[in-house]
């Protein structure tokens, strides 16, 4: 779908998170002079379009008690879609991206509790058969989850 | 910082009901309220609560960059020695199309970097464009950097706690 103006200014507004009241869709929309039902049906066609991954609540993965880390792989190319698919099989992996250098295979597994990292890590190695190689964060410098639509 | 111990089994089926997403409708608290059995008031006010402990950052849209037209992805890579990691991650943190800075652990010999910067851009050259602008800020800082692009999403569902 192409995106105009109006959709552009509803998806940049909706990134910093709607209002928590009882009609938020109705409340954003009055900043932006749209009814409630123009911002539905405008939210609902870039869902359905593919335009919003997700729409909801955000979850801090440390904060909830939870472990996380981004890992690695280096996997065959002739293996790739088999693992990439062993891989996303696990509920614990958030997202998963192919990139070019020899480990070529990077996603993050996120854990109820800390401990369960290592066994999930462990778990993805024994079904694919692949070494995993985890990148635990040490310290973050900055985050900022928007992209300016 | 807060942890899961300040949630209740109530904030865990809240979690549950709307991890996938919520619905979009008038009044979404509403239905995850339906769903989890409790009033919609509830649901909102448990909602403030997370998110004043910062267990949620935000109720939000979550575009796909890509159709966005983000769709040079670079995984910047910089190694840089310990005692001046935190300056050379305070210096590319500072720039706009830096989206996340974090320091990771080095697995000598074959990955020496230990500092990562995602940078987003529309194309492959204004990655390699701000890459450079990146080496010059922290010039002695980092011994050496690589760019890992993305070339394909294979999975993007975001946190799952299980039910």
């Amino acid at each position: 779908m192409e995106l105009d103006a109006t959709d552009r200014a509803l998806l940049n507004r909706l990134q910093d998170g709607i209002p928590l009241v009882d009609r938020p869709f109705a409340a954003v929309g009055e900043e932006l002079g749209l009814s409630e039902d123009a911002v539905l049906a405008r939210v609902a066609a870039m869902k359905g379009a593919g335009v919003l991954s997700r729409f909801g609540p955000m979850f801090h993965a440390e904060r909830m008690g939870g472990g996380l880390t981004l890992a690695a792989m280096a996997v065959p190319a002739e293996d790739f879609d088999r693992v990439a698919g062993q891989v996303n099989a696990f509920p614990e992996v958030a997202h998963n991206y192919a990139r070019e250098h020899a480990l070529n295979m990077w996603f993050v597994v996120a854990t109820e509790t800390p401990e369960r990292v290592a066994a999930v890590c462990a778990a993805i190695e024994e079904r694919t058969g692949l070494p995993v190689y985890p990148f635990p964060k040490l310290a973050e410098y900055y985050l900022n989850l928007r992209f300016k639509a | 910082m807060s942890d899961a111990s300040i949630l209740d089994e109530i904030d865990r089926r809240i979690m549950l009901a709307t991890q996938e997403g919520l619905p979009i409708v008038a009044r979404p608290f509403a239905a995850v309220a339906e769903q989890v059995g409790i009033p919609e008031a509830e649901v909102i006010a448990r909602f403030r609560f997370m998110q004043d402990q910062g267990i949620v950052r935000r109720v939000a849209a979550v575009p796909n960059h890509y159709r966005l037209g983000y769709t040079a992805n670079g995984m910047t890579v910089w190694e840089v020695p310990l005692d001046v990691i935190d300056e050379a991650g305070q210096r590319l943190a500072a720039l706009e199309y830096v989206s996340h800075c974090y320091r990771r652990p080095a697995k000598p010999p074959e990955w020496p970097y230990t500092l990562f910067a995602m940078v987003h851009a529309k194309d492959r050259a204004q990655v390699e464009a701000r890459v450079m602008e990146m080496a010059a800020l922290l010039g002695d800082l980092a011994r050496s950097h690589t760019v890992l692009y993305s070339t394909k999403i294979l999975k993007k569902t975001g946190l799952r706690i299980q039910g």
